[in-house]
């Protein structure tokens, strides 16, 4: 292969999601150097907000795709869906660089962001979170060095190579750990958070729901590729892909029912309130919808697989912004909406994201990685 | 030892005296107020108030009554917010009071979210705004001291009606169960005896402490229980993930490679 130009194409697309992206990063500096108060509508009642509850909480989730495909690829080695691990790898990677941008733009003493790395606050859930989400985003950082330096750097490929299995694992390990963890922060806010929502289970439904989010994620990217990079993966590996997802979810649904029972809070479901639609319509949008599609002949369509995609996500999305907002806010009150840069730092982050994406995979050897594809 | 404070609201007459020494003693800024429709004011705690006392009316044997009640972090024997802490920014000493030291902390507001009486503020209009809580005037070497030095803690020094008594938990419980049964004027409840595990505040009154929407239904355990149920499977999932994790990545490649070689052979032999 002779020496490769570095390209990128601009389009006007892009060129919304670069304006996008340099808007963030003008109000992430203006508000390092003035404060929170100066860009957020953040209060002493509301202490967390947008970038918490969508960059932070959501933001992980999704980005869970990275870990379940890491799992079913690397550590049970179904070598079917190997076509989806880096493309996986890379969205996930993606997707925790930005929750740790948003969380640094988010701590309100950011210059002592290093501070539990040497002073260890184990007993907080927080605790927990803070050092998987660190030391994934380097697990992470270095798996996918692998993938660059078969460009740059070359010299250091061959070393990482050789402990990527250690990386695998570490890196199929690490995420189990928060992911539990961020629904674990909300075990404090017992008496609070609406009955709905808390349960000592938390943390165990927050793993299980950014499990079987990934493939779905997966699944709404390779379609996206697929249009702009004319890439395709099989429907039927994504079909059986989503498979798994599909046996989650249906565990997923009938733990939460049988603890909403065991709680005695059951009744809430139907009460009317707004609390109790939003918990039905993430349910439905977000579990049963899902199942329904993946187990029928549905899932063997293309619009049937990214319907299946679409609505779990967007049912994940629901389910953090719900335990974000939605069941806090009988408690808290509703003195809080974000403030327009609160959004544009959240939206910039995702352009930027999305800029990412599109210059690795226009640069690096991501969706060919099937080598059957590979048209050198 | 561990010190505590009674507060026994049939003898408070609302007259902000501990709230002003509190902010002397402790140099906090002034700020003009601009009252609602009671008397107090900041209606809450602040980023530049660590105690208020808040005045309302109620009605008590069909007559409309006043009653009053200074609201301040009540350090709980076991700490939610400590617990939250994931810098060990905030820290129940041996002595009583629950510290906060701005030097370790990070502003990730966790210990705000997590503390079941709101306690915790922020001061937010500052470019590294520092959580805001009493220290119980507890600094060591540092200027607010008081405890250290074995006074008293400044709010308690100002009351002229001996509403704050200072002393130690345990005795103070006994006296707040004394004086509840010797007058039936009292609610039979020890408001911090059993909340959130135990505070070292506590609180008698002769009205619901709902009047003051003191809550009510925070738990008996300490919060923390509920993370710690959580987080003490977290080695086990870490190790004994980590062991299975591994044993997977072999046993699965092994049995492809297996099937490979099989199908090898297969081929050979057909
Ligand atoms: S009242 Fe709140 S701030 Fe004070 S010690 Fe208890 S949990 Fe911490
Ligand atoms: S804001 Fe500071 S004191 Fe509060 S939990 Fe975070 S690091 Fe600890």
């Amino acid at each position: 292969m002779a020496a490769q130009k570095w390209s990128f194409k601009i389009t006007p697309l892009r060129i919304i999601l670069m304006l996008l992206a340099a808007l963030a990063a003008v109000i992430a500096v203006y508000r390092l150097a003035t404060g929170l108060s100066t860009v957020s509508n953040l209060n002493d009642n509301w202490p967390w907000g947008l970038w918490i509850g969508l960059d932070v909480l959501t933001g992980v989730a999704l980005a869970g795709g990275g870990y379940s495909a890491s799992l079913i690829i690397h550590i049970l080695h179904v070598e079917k869906f190997k076509p989806l691990s880096r493309s996986a790898a890379l969205t996930s990677l993606i997707g925790y660089l930005l929750v740790v941008a948003a969380l640094f733009l988010e701590i309100g003493r950011w210059y002592n962001f290093w501070v539990p790395f040497v002073s260890w606050g184990y007993h907080s859930t927080l605790f927990e979170v803070f050092m998987c989400i660190s030391l994934y985003t380097l697990v992470q950082i270095m798996e996918f060095s692998e993938i660059l330096t078969e460009r740059v750097l070359t010299f250091l490929h061959k070393p990482i190579v050789k402990i990527m299995p250690v990386l695998l694992i570490l890196g199929t390990l690490l995420p189990f750990g928060h992911q539990a963890s961020l629904g674990g922060l909300y075990l404090l806010q017992v008496g609070r958070l609406h009955p709905l929502w808390w349960t000592p289970l938390l943390p165990w439904l927050f793993l299980m729901s950014s499990f079987f989010v990934g493939p779905a994620m997966i699944t709404i990217e390779s379609s996206l590729s697929g249009r702009a990079f004319n890439h395709h993966i099989d429907k039927q590996i994504l079909r059986s892909f989503i498979r798994i997802s599909g046996y989650v979810m249906i565990a997923y649904l009938a733990i939460k029912i049988i603890d909403l029972i065991r709680l005695g809070v059951f009744g809430y479901i139907f009460e009317g309130s707004l609390e109790s639609n939003m918990f039905l319509l993430e349910m439905i949008i977000g579990v049963i919808i899902p199942i329904i599609i993946c187990f029928s002949p549905l899932s063997a369509t293309k619009k049937g697989l990214i319907t299946f995609g679409v609505f779990t996500t967007a049912g994940v999305v629901l389910n953090r912004m719900n335990v974000v907002f939605t069941g806090m806010y009988k408690a808290l009150g509703s003195g809080y909406f974000p403030a327009w840069t609160e959004w544009a730092v959240s939206a910039g982050l995702i352009a930027g994201g999305i800029l990412l994406y599109l210059f690795i995979v226009e640069n690096f050897n991501i969706l060919e990685y099937d080598k059957k594809y590979q048209t050198a | 030892m561990s010190k505590a404070v009674l507060v026994d609201l049939t003898k408070c007459i609302g007259c902000k005296s501990c709230q002003t020494s509190c902010k002397q003693w402790n140099d906090l800024p002034a700020i003009k107020p601009q009252f609602d429709n009671t008397l107090s004011y900041p209606a809450e705690t602040d980023g530049y108030t660590y105690t208020t006392v808040l005045h309302r009316t109620t009605e008590k044997n069909g007559q409309e009554t006043l009653r009053f009640a200074k609201r301040q972090c009540l350090h709980c024997l076991e700490p939610a917010c400590a617990s939250a802490c994931f810098a060990k920014a905030i820290q129940k000493t041996p002595e009583g009071p629950v510290v906060y030291n701005p030097d370790l902390c990070v502003g990730c507001r966790y210990c705000m979210l997590a503390c079941p009486f709101s306690i915790p503020k922020y001061d937010w209009e500052s470019v590294f705004p520092q959580i805001v809580k009493c220290q119980f005037c507890f600094d060591r070497e540092g200027t607010h001291d008081r405890i250290g030095h074995g006074m008293e803690p400044a709010c308690v020094n100002a009351c002229p009606t001996g509403c704050l008594k200072f002393g130690e938990r345990d005795e103070l419980l006994k006296e707040a169960w004394k004086r509840i049964n010797k007058y039936s004027k009292y609610i039979k409840h020890v408001y911090g005896e059993k909340e959130a595990g135990g505070t070292s505040w506590l609180y008698i009154a002769d009205v619901p402490f709902e009047t003051f929407d003191f809550r009510t239904n925070v738990p008996n355990i300490p919060l923390s229980t509920y993370s710690h149920d959580y987080l003490k499977w977290s080695p086990a999932v870490f190790i004994g993930g980590g062991a299975l994790l591994s044993a997977l990545h072999f046993y699965t490649k092994r049995r492809n490679e297996i099937a490979k070689e099989k199908d090898k052979n297969h081929d050979i032999n057909a």
